[in-house]
């Protein structure tokens, strides 16, 4: 029998053809992703990261839902035009409690992973409200209507809970306050700001889009993009201790 | 299933089916009052309205439809099914136009944002997730289920498989891409690229992929030829291969069971292996294998010749399945994935250059002693041109899977170029061709209205590819270099809003090449559109191809 006619019994039984296909296919996905659940050395040992603060939260997902990761990545290479423009390389750790990641594909704009606190919260609600009337050349859509929206208050609790049924760190305390915790971020006279701050090492307190009442989604996607890349302190980080 | 001719009575299937729409009308409609945000109230009063439409059509049917059901042979010849087929062949025209006026929108928005009109529905976040989606799931798929099915039941010479099955798959599929669209303009997406619907629209699609899988296999268990032919087992991989990543890419955490937003299982580095191991499959199961399997049976049959070498449509088969799923890690080169993953990716994505050129000198060689045809048939000219650029992107692919490479091309618009190259030159011409062929034999025409507007098609849409690529390259490698580039101080040379500024020519000569890539498809719609009103009646039924042996 030659190794051609061998080849028949894919040809003539379409079940062993489907289940050849089904492992040739599985070996391939096996070998790449499983071990990144098990090598320590996939996620760095790093001091700062933190679980994001309700209204960071609120932030993240008004960033997914407007699919801002289209034209922004989160993820600063390390080649040296890169580091001198966006800063230090990203690390696995800083996003590992990303549901979804934002690594992004494109950059249509430039990376976000560190532009917390490269600019103002003001610059970034003028900025946000029409790009063009800071950067002339912008090719970025206009975000008027985020300062119009208030954030739904009634359903974060929910989302701290899903976040920690697939794998955030969120304590009991974090979830029960997370309302408390979203107010008390975007006004730093609420009553709530210390307890907030015991809650989430560094973070902001800020009334971000500087107007009264409830957050906005301009307040959350703000203080969203003001964390973002700020919880590592690279001058502790032990480059050499997470050599892979 | 069988019954006597006298005594008419409703399926298990028309039974199940009234039984179980009846209830999903009914909790969709509670779900519609429970609702925790507009856009899931919007879907869930959309499927209410779809289940109990789908109630009122299959009972009409069965009203209408004699005792038995459609025999499996009429006269010792199979008797096909051909009316999911249209149907599905028909909406990949309409999706086809709808998804590259999309996509020529988003263009001239990058080009005049002014364009987005700062509205959250019109911007063009919302909108590129709708172009892509638009462009390879409703066009393309359909133009896949409609192909496979129609392959699968000549070259087994077997009616397919089942009775109101094949019509679950074609609406129902069509009903998610529905269900997808409307949510990414209303802001319903998990933001993982190609994979965008949210957990209830994916539940649903896993369903009809079940069916769509079981369809297509039990025709082929039902053949009369010995040999599954080649085609079909590339079909088969893209169906199994979809399933598989589909089902490891989206596993997610709904916040409510009455909302739209969840959360994805896996976070960080994993969910971006996940993500591009889902994310270059698409490419490689959904635009290749699939649009592979088009060139397995409509080149031949075009061109009047056998597939020109069994044995490499073997080793293309098996070595082409293989590799491409190691291929993912390419798209996270120099990220915090970690080395071993991104070496193992390019290494794979190098060596997949092999049976990707294997395929198409298969596909190419089939026209030994019919390249002639070439100057007289455009529907094969088509054909050809579109497996030559399925050669040119899958040697320019794995160049760009190269970590030097890929250090300048990722994040710019070579990449863009890259998969349009084998979007518009690859998936978009053999779909063409494949219509083109596939629409006269459905409708049992001789032939198609017009060659002359084929032509016209060909050369528009080549010329308005030409126009698209070869801007992106320019405007791709330009800022790529605009990036890195140093002065002789050693500072960035340029602010990266330069690097923007710089790339507006090219914008606009990518959204020229795009509209005339659209304008071509009009003239295909245009075109098949008159060869259903007005083409002359094929008299017999066309010949069944002769299987690889």
């Amino acid at each position: 029998m030659s190794f051609w006619s061998r080849h028949q019994i894919f040809e003539k039984n379409s079940i062993i053809l489907v289940a050849g296909i089904l492992v040739v296919i599985a070996i391939g996905g096996l070998v790449e992703i499983t071990p990144l659940f098990y090598l320590k050395s996939t996620i760095e040992k790093v001091d700062g990261v933190r679980p994001y603060t309700p209204l960071e939260l609120a932030g993240r997902n008004v960033y997914v839902r407007e699919g801002c990761y289209l034209c922004h990545s989160q993820m600063v290479r390390p080649l040296r035009d890169e580091i001198e423009r966006y800063g230090h390389y990203s690390l696995a750790a800083e996003s590992m409690y990303d549901h979804p990641f934002q690594w992004g594909s494109k950059r249509t704009g430039p990376d976000l992973a560190r532009v917390g606190g490269k600019y103002s919260d003001e610059w970034h609600v003028t900025h946000l409200n029409n790009p063009r009337a800071i950067v002339p050349q912008s090719v970025m859509p206009g975000y008027a209507f985020l300062s119009q929206t208030e954030v739904d208050e009634a359903s974060v609790a929910d989302h701290l809970r899903a976040n920690r049924a697939v794998g955030v760190p969120y304590t009991d305390d974090q979830v029960a306050n997370a309302v408390a915790d979203l107010k008390a971020q975007a006004d730093p006279d609420n009553a709530g700001v210390d307890a907030f701050a015991k809650r989430y090492p560094k973070a902001v307190t800020r009334n971000f889009d500087a107007k009264g009442g409830a957050p906005t989604e301009m307040d959350a996607l703000v203080a969203y993009l003001q964390m973002l890349g700020t919880l590592v302190d690279f001058k502790l980080y032990n480059e050499k201790a997470n050599l892979r | 299933m069988t019954q006597s001719p006298t005594a008419k009575s409703m399926t298990h299937g028309e039974a199940g089916l009234v039984l179980v729409f009846s209830l999903t009308a009914f909790f969709c409609l509670l779900a519609v009052a429970k609702a925790q945000d507009t856009a899931f109230a919007f879907h869930a009063a959309l499927s209410s309205a779809a289940s109990l439409w789908a109630v009122i059509a299959i009972v009409n049917r069965y009203f209408a439809r004699p005792s038995s059901l459609p025999p499996q042979e009429i006269h010792g010849r199979p008797n096909y099914n051909m009316g999911p087929i249209k149907f599905a062949a028909v909406m990949s025209v309409i999706w086809g136009i709808a998804g590259f006026a999309v996509g020529v929108l988003i263009a001239s928005q990058l080009a005049w944002p002014s364009l987005n009109l700062d509205l959250p529905w019109t911007s063009f976040g919302r909108l590129r997730p709708l172009h892509t989606s638009a462009v390879i799931f409703a066009f393309g798929g359909n133009v896949l289920i409609a192909t496979s099915l129609y392959v699968v039941q000549k070259t087994c010479r077997a009616r397919l498989a089942g009775d109101l099955a094949p019509w679950f798959v074609v609406i129902g599929y069509n009903f998610f891409i529905l269900i997808a669209g409307t949510g990414y303009l209303l802001g319903v997406t998990q933001s993982k690229e190609y994979a965008e619907p949210e957990w209830y629209a994916d539940l649903w699609l896993t369903i009809v992929w079940v069916v769509y899988l079981l369809v297509f296999l039990v025709t082929i268990i039902k053949r009369k030829e010995p040999h599954i032919f080649v085609a079909n087992w590339f079909y088969l991989a893209f169906i199994v291969t979809i399933a598989v990543l589909h089902l490891g890419n989206n596993p997610a955490l709904p916040v409510s069971v009455f909302g739209s937003k969840s959360y994805i299982a896996w976070g960080g580095v994993q969910d971006a292996m996940f993500q591009w191991w889902y994310g270059h499959n698409a490419v490689g199961f959904f635009l290749t294998a699939g649009f592979l399997a088009i060139m397995y049976y409509f080149i031949p049959k075009r061109a009047e010749r056998p597939v020109y070498s069994y044995r490499l449509s073997i080793i293309h088969f098996w070595a082409l399945i293989f590799l491409y799923i190691w291929a993912g890690p390419h798209h996270l080169h120099y990220t915090a994935l970690p080395d071993w993953a991104q070496t193992l990716g390019m290494t794979f994505s190098i060596m997949l250059w092999m049976p990707s050129w294997g395929g198409m000198i298969n596909g190419l060689m089939t026209l030994s002693g019919a390249w002639d045809k070439l100057r007289t048939d455009p529907v094969l000219r088509m054909l050809v041109v579109s497996v030559a650029f399925y050669g040119m992107s899958t040697f320019e692919g794995p160049m760009m899977s190269i970590k030097v490479v890929n250090s300048l091309s990722h994040y710019t618009d070579w990449t863009i170029g890259h998969v349009h190259s084998g979007a518009l030159g690859w998936v978009g011409f053999v779909s063409f061709g494949a219509l083109y062929c596939l629409i006269p034999w459905l409708w049992d025409r001789k032939g198609l209205y017009s060659l002359k507007l084929v032509n016209w098609h060909f050369w528009t849409a080549t010329i308005g590819i030409v126009l698209y690529i070869s801007a992106m390259w320019v405007s791709g490698i330009l800022q790529g270099l605009m990036w890195r580039a140093y002065t002789s101080l050693g500072f960035l040379e340029y602010s990266f809003i330069e690097t923007v500024e710089a790339m507006h020519p090219f914008y606009i000569i990518r959204a020229a090449g795009g509209a005339l890539f659209l304008i071509g498809s009009l003239i295909m719609a245009y075109n098949l559109w008159m060869t259903v009103r007005a083409g002359e009646a094929e008299v017999q039924s066309p010949v069944a191809l002769q299987p690889a042996e």
